[in-house]
């Protein structure tokens, strides 16, 4: 059943995002760890991490673009799944460093040391572990997501009234993690990393891991939401996006279906988060922040919303726009050119980035193979309003 | 609840719903047996899509009673439960799912599991291909099968929803304006469709136009200001004054 479930799931498209993926996760940390500087194939030392961050983002991105681009859920509040799997990591992150804090408490992390407590708090407890931590990262965002979910699906709370509370949601937490008393480090979140299960979290060789497992938990979850669209649930998803109450006169419940993918979505966002605290070694309440999660929906749409691979070029092609403008003379300009991107791609490229170039070989190949006469044999799913 | 609420396949006593202080059913009554087939005609305004909204779910009722095969009390179920349940309807505006193929919307309407988890796991079984391609027949789409639902014409979309009614399996069918926007020739073959089904299942099917539901040639309903003004053949309904007066002014 899950085999077949897999199956259905690894057609040819996805064949290649899987090999480009794995194939990534492997050259880029071999070219850093195993060539010699000299050479024209060495990757920088400060590429891997940094490439390793955006493919956190395009995770990110993926989980988005799952609920928005196929069941129509624009959430402007993902980011909050997102930091709180980072959260669970850094807290893992945070126990593992011991002694080698500046207090040299064994273990209180240095910045409850520092506002003089005693004891380690309850939400703390047991991140010492590397699986229960794990275990957090997923259902930490899983569950918020369920239980926000549950209401507001319910509630038949549609369109950009969703969208307001989960920014709300984010918000709210965003107010919650900055006090210094709700014990997850206040405004300077969690910091000064040394260790990830005993290895060196700045050392090259852990940063290599960390590149390949990004790179591998974005081919798994691409797989992952690449079966659910071909299975029927993805057409009832599609169906829930185009038509809302003709899938609930057909017999369908709604909100169950909204309440899975969601859930599912926030879960993925956890496990991004949890990727990218080692590797840019900081989490704080910022990631919280309202225009962090619109971002994410700037990547959606530039890269190809009602596509898998869209979300993730979105987030790269983003991602390494802003590092390309934000250092050097271009710097005060950023978010100028990130609101004109977001303009452009929604006067001129509205299915975005993939959606456009796939109409373009669609219609190449639909003029190459004139014996095919139905207007599309393979739905383009369309954007939902 | 009185013994015809227990023999009837649908049942309406009293219904009443207002919005905002307007009455859109005005202690309503109906009863549908099983196996008939029933037109309802109406002026604009006259409760008819309100009246479906109230059965299917969509709406609650202010008061009134709702029975579906004698002891299912509707008005406590939302809307999936009810077309579970074995209430299909078409809407006014042809609803289908447009960016998915004919045979995907065919598909997604077929009777069975509804969980998500049941539905995430399901493989298409041979009898379900098989019953495709019979309503794929049924509704003469079976060339289109792969063709977007978006780029169908006005009255083959009809269709296509008359087919996913269909591919429900109900007991009863809701059909609401389904010869709207379409040619002479379709009206004519979409009541011959209808009268087909009809065989099987209980249909109520709301129409303004007058040949058409002359073609259907069954017991008609007039409402007016959401209650029942006059019901029987065509022929008495149209010879009744109250219906000659809403229909053509004082």
């Amino acid at each position: 059943m899950i085999a077949n479930f897999f199956l259905r799931g690894i057609d040819r498209s996805a064949i290649l995002v899987i090999a480009i993926l794995l194939a990534v996760a492997v050259l880029v940390p071999a070219a850093n760890l195993y060539l010699p500087v000299t050479s024209p194939f060495h990757v920088p030392s400060y590429v891997v991490p940094l490439v390793g961050k955006y493919l956190t983002y395009g995770l990110l991105a993926l989980s988005v673009g799952l609920i928005w681009g196929y069941c129509g859920i624009l959430s402007l509040g993902h980011g909050a799944f997102f930091a709180l799997g980072g959260y669970a990591m850094g807290m893992y992150l945070m126990r593992q460093i011991g002694t080698r804090g500046v207090y040299g408490h064994p273990i209180l992390p240095d910045f409850m040391v520092f506002l003089n407590w005693q004891e380690l708090p309850v939400a703390w407890w047991g991140f010492q572990y590397f699986p229960y931590a794990m275990l957090m990262v997923v259902l930490v965002p899983g569950l918020l997501a369920f239980v926000f979910g549950w209401f507001a699906f319910r509630s038949r709370v549609t369109g950009v009234y969703l969208s307001i509370i989960t920014q709300a949601m984010t918000f709210a937490l965003l107010l919650g993690f900055f006090r210094n008393n709700f014990g997850f480090g206040g405004n300077n979140g969690l910091t000064d990393f040394k260790e990830i299960l005993g290895f060196n979290v700045q050392a090259p060789m852990t940063r290599g891991f960390l590149f390949a497992a990004s790179a591998i938990a974005l081919a798994f979850f691409y797989v992952i939401c690449r079966s659910i669209i071909n299975s029927r649930f993805g057409k009832v998803i599609i169906a829930v996006r185009d038509a809302e109450s003709r899938t609930r006169f057909i017999g369908y419940r709604v909100e169950n279906y909204k309440l899975a993918v969601w859930t599912l979505s926030a879960c993925m966002a956890g496990v991004a988060g949890a990727l990218y605290v080692p590797q840019v070694g900081i989490i704080n309440p910022g990631e919280f922040d309202p225009a962090n999660s619109i971002e994410i929906v700037v990547w959606v749409a530039v890269g190809g919303r009602g596509t898998l691979v869209g979300p993730i070029i979105g987030a790269l092609v983003v991602n390494y726009m802003k590092t390309y403008f934000t250092t050097g003379a271009l710097a005060p300009y950023w978010l100028f050119v990130l609101g004109s991107l977001f303009i452009g791609v929604t006067l001129f490229l509205p299915k975005g980035i993939v959606g456009t170039l796939g109409g373009l070989i669609g219609r190449e190949r639909r003029v190459k193979t004139p014996a095919a006469e139905a207007p599309a044999t393979n739905p383009q799913p369309q954007a939902a309003e | 609840m009185n013994e015809k609420a227990k023999t009837a396949l649908l049942y309406l006593d009293g219904v009443s719903v207002s919005f905002d202080g307007f009455r859109a059913l005005n202690a309503l009554s109906l009863v549908i047996e099983p196996g008939e087939m029933r037109a309802i005609i109406g002026p604009n305004g006259a409760g008819k899509t309100t009246m479906m909204d109230v059965i299917t779910g969509k709406t609650k009722p202010d008061e009134g009673e709702i029975y579906f095969a004698g002891t299912v009390d509707l008005r406590k179920m939302d809307e999936a439960s009810i077309a579970s349940l074995g209430i299909g309807r078409k809407f006014q505006k042809p609803t289908v799912f447009e960016s998915q193929t004919v045979y995907d919307n065919i598909e997604l309407a077929l009777a069975g599991k509804r969980t998500p988890f049941a539905v995430l796991w399901h493989r298409r079984t041979k009898e379900e291909e098989d019953r495709i391609e019979g309503i794929l027949a049924t509704i003469r789409l079976g060339e289109k099968r792969n063709w977007l639902a978006a780029n169908l014409s006005h009255g083959q979309k009809q269709w296509l929803e008359i087919g996913m009614l269909l591919a429900q399996e109900p007991k009863l069918l809701l059909v609401d304006e389904p010869a709207a926007g379409m040619t002479d020739a379709e009206t004519a073959e979409t009541a011959i469709l209808l009268k087909e089904i009809a065989k099987t299942k209980s249909v109520v099917v709301v129409e303004h136009d007058m040949t058409f539901v002359r073609d259907l040639d069954v017991k008609v309903t007039v409402l007016h200001e959401g209650s029942v003004l006059s019901e029987g053949t065509l022929d008495h309904v149209s010879a009744d004054p109250r219906v000659v007066e809403v229909y053509l002014g004082r």
